[in-house]
């Protein structure tokens, strides 16, 4: 089974790094957000510039899992190529575990850049402890937003999930306070923000860098999500197995 | 015979449509089946079914003593569907090494490679492949497992001759090795060089399972058409399959239309319009079955 599960994940990272559109995509937001929004405002606030650091990591992670991941999906449904390895002998394990591992790598990848330009260009500080706390956080703050990458690549076809997932992207990175901070932000956003899935992430990310008290609210509301994503993309796969496979 | 595959009582819908309308089937081993017919007739969906890529709606399928749904039993056959859209950012190396990995027994990729002439494109993305070398590899990852059984579907559409001959060779030689093939065609010239039965599939249902031999003696079949007046006074003529009378237009599907328009001459009656034209193998089985289905003897 483990050789199973390394040969899926061998095929899809080789089509994934071959045509690495996904993984640009993925690297180039939080870079660009880097150097936009956290180098010129963080100065010499090594806490704001660590924390901005661990906010832009996520959001590579965020585009990686949910936008990476639901596009990636809805394509290989698209293609006659999925069937044919449903003929192959393996159970929907190996498939399914290449997917998550693949989007794995691609999120540790994704995060290389901003790490680069938090070092060279920001007071950011971090021990190598914390750092690796730092990487399981980002993963598992990634779980529901694959989750829902799985939901919609499951659920739409291709364009839609294009569409959908860039659309979801955006106001779930900003109202999660990854963009801006959030005590630049008016009050009701701070207030909703504590229910919504990257704000959970997002504690989850500086408490591991930072070590600042994650909001137990916020943890909840992520707990919450990602239950709630689970259902649905297990949902939507066995939709889409009855309606192509039964 | 030890069947290897075997469908009993199958039928399958999709939604209102009835793609197989109980069909049983048995594939012995070491034989080599050509399944013929024209599109929509049932062919891959039978296909899909015994490769656990669907279920039937009512009847049973059995793959190698199991079922197709279970993965271990799949260790065992070999398929190329009718698309495959290969990847094609991947090598055709790597493309082999990954189905290859799925199979307790592989073949050596030198030595799959080697059997369908695709040694010098191992190191080759896929996309750059012409439509004929996808087409061949497709067909030599169905080998790629050394199966005992291989589902082929359509194997040779889209080749020229030579990728066509080489092809064949290919499954000769797992045939002389004790292997069994499936395979679809519309051609019957495609299944007459490889297989030795024949099973006609039309509208979902099995119109005939026999040798090559006598499909095409089937298939020899014409269509005589023309308009007699008055159509009451026609005798009885020889070898009539099939009859139809339409808006005073008389038409017959036959095996022998020279002896059918000979006796038509001499029976005196008045005709005009005469038309006699070979009817292709789908056709003459539908006006089989037409006539199957309206006189039953």
């Amino acid at each position: 089974m483990t050789g199973l599960i390394l040969a899926h994940t061998r095929h899809q990272m080789l089509e994934q790094l071959r045509v690495p559109i996904g993984l640009i995509a993925s690297a180039f937001f939080p870079s660009v957000s880097m150097l936009v929004f956290a180098v010129p405002f963080t100065g010499d606030d090594a806490a704001a510039a660590t924390r901005a650091t661990a906010s832009m990591m996520l959001i590579g992670a965020m585009s990686a899992a949910l936008i990476g991941l639901s596009v990636t999906i809805a394509q290989d449904r698209e293609l006659p190529w999925n069937p044919y390895v449903r003929t192959l002998p393996a159970g929907p394990l190996p498939r399914f575990a290449g997917r998550i591992l693949t989007t794995l790598a691609i999120m540790f990848l994704a995060v290389i850049p901003v790490l680069v330009i938090a070092a060279l260009l920001t007071e950011a500080t971090i021990t190598v402890p914390r750092l690796l706390l730092g990487l399981v956080a980002l993963a598992v703050g990634a779980v529901p937003f694959m989750l829902m990458g799985l939901f919609l690549g499951f659920l739409l076809p291709s364009k839609g999930a294009v569409a959908v997932s860039q659309i979801a992207f955006f106001p779930l990175a900003i109202v999660g306070g990854l963009m801006l901070p959030l005590q630049f932000m008016p009050e009701f956003v701070q207030t909703l923000s504590l229910f919504f899935p990257a704000r959970g992430s997002g504690e989850l990310m500086w408490w591991a860098v930072t070590g600042a008290a994650p909001h137990p609210a916020a943890l909840a509301a992520l707990a919450v999500w990602t239950a709630a994503s689970a259902v649905l993309a297990v949902w939507a796969y066995r939709r889409d197995e009855g309606r192509r496979f039964s | 015979m030890t069947a290897l595959a075997r469908t009993v009582e199958v039928t399958r819908r999709y939604g209102e449509a009835l793609a197989l309308d109980r069909v049983s089937l048995d594939i012995g081993a070491g034989e080599v089946v050509g399944l013929l017919g024209p599109n929509g007739a049932g062919k891959s969906t039978l296909i899909n079914l015994f490769v656990g890529l669907r279920r039937p709606t009512s009847g049973t399928v059995e793959l190698l003593g199991g079922s197709p749904s279970d993965p271990v039993v799949r260790r065992g056959i070999g398929v190329t569907p009718q698309e495959t859209g290969l990847p094609e950012a991947l090598r055709v190396g790597e493309i082999v090494d990954f189905v290859t990995s799925h199979f307790p027994e592989p073949l050596g990729r030198s030595e799959l490679l080697g059997r369908f002439g695709l040694t010098d494109l191992a190191r080759r993305q896929v996309g750059g492949l012409s439509g004929g070398q996808k087409r061949r590899l497709a067909v030599a990852l169905a080998f790629a497992g050394n199966p005992r059984l291989v589902f082929l579907d359509e194997p040779t559409t889209g080749l020229d001759v030579e990728a066509r001959l080489t092809l064949w060779d290919g499954i000769r030689a797992f045939h002389d090795d004790g292997g069994t093939v499936v395979l679809t065609s519309h051609y019957l010239e495609e299944v007459e060089a490889l297989a030795k039965r024949v099973v006609v599939v039309a509208q979902g249902r099995v119109l005939a399972d026999d040798t090559v031999r006598a499909v095409r003696e089937m298939a020899g079949v014409h269509r005589v058409s023309f308009v007699a007046d008055p159509v009451s006074e026609l005798p009885e003529l020889p070898g009539v399959l099939a009859h139809t009378v339409e808006d005073g237009r008389v038409r017959l599907v036959t095996g022998d239309a020279d002896r059918l328009v000979v006796s038509l001459v001499r029976s005196g009656v008045a005709f005009s319009g005469l038309e006699v034209r070979p009817t292709s193998l789908e056709e003459a089985f539908l006006a089989l079955t037409a006539s199957a289905v309206a006189s039953p003897s």
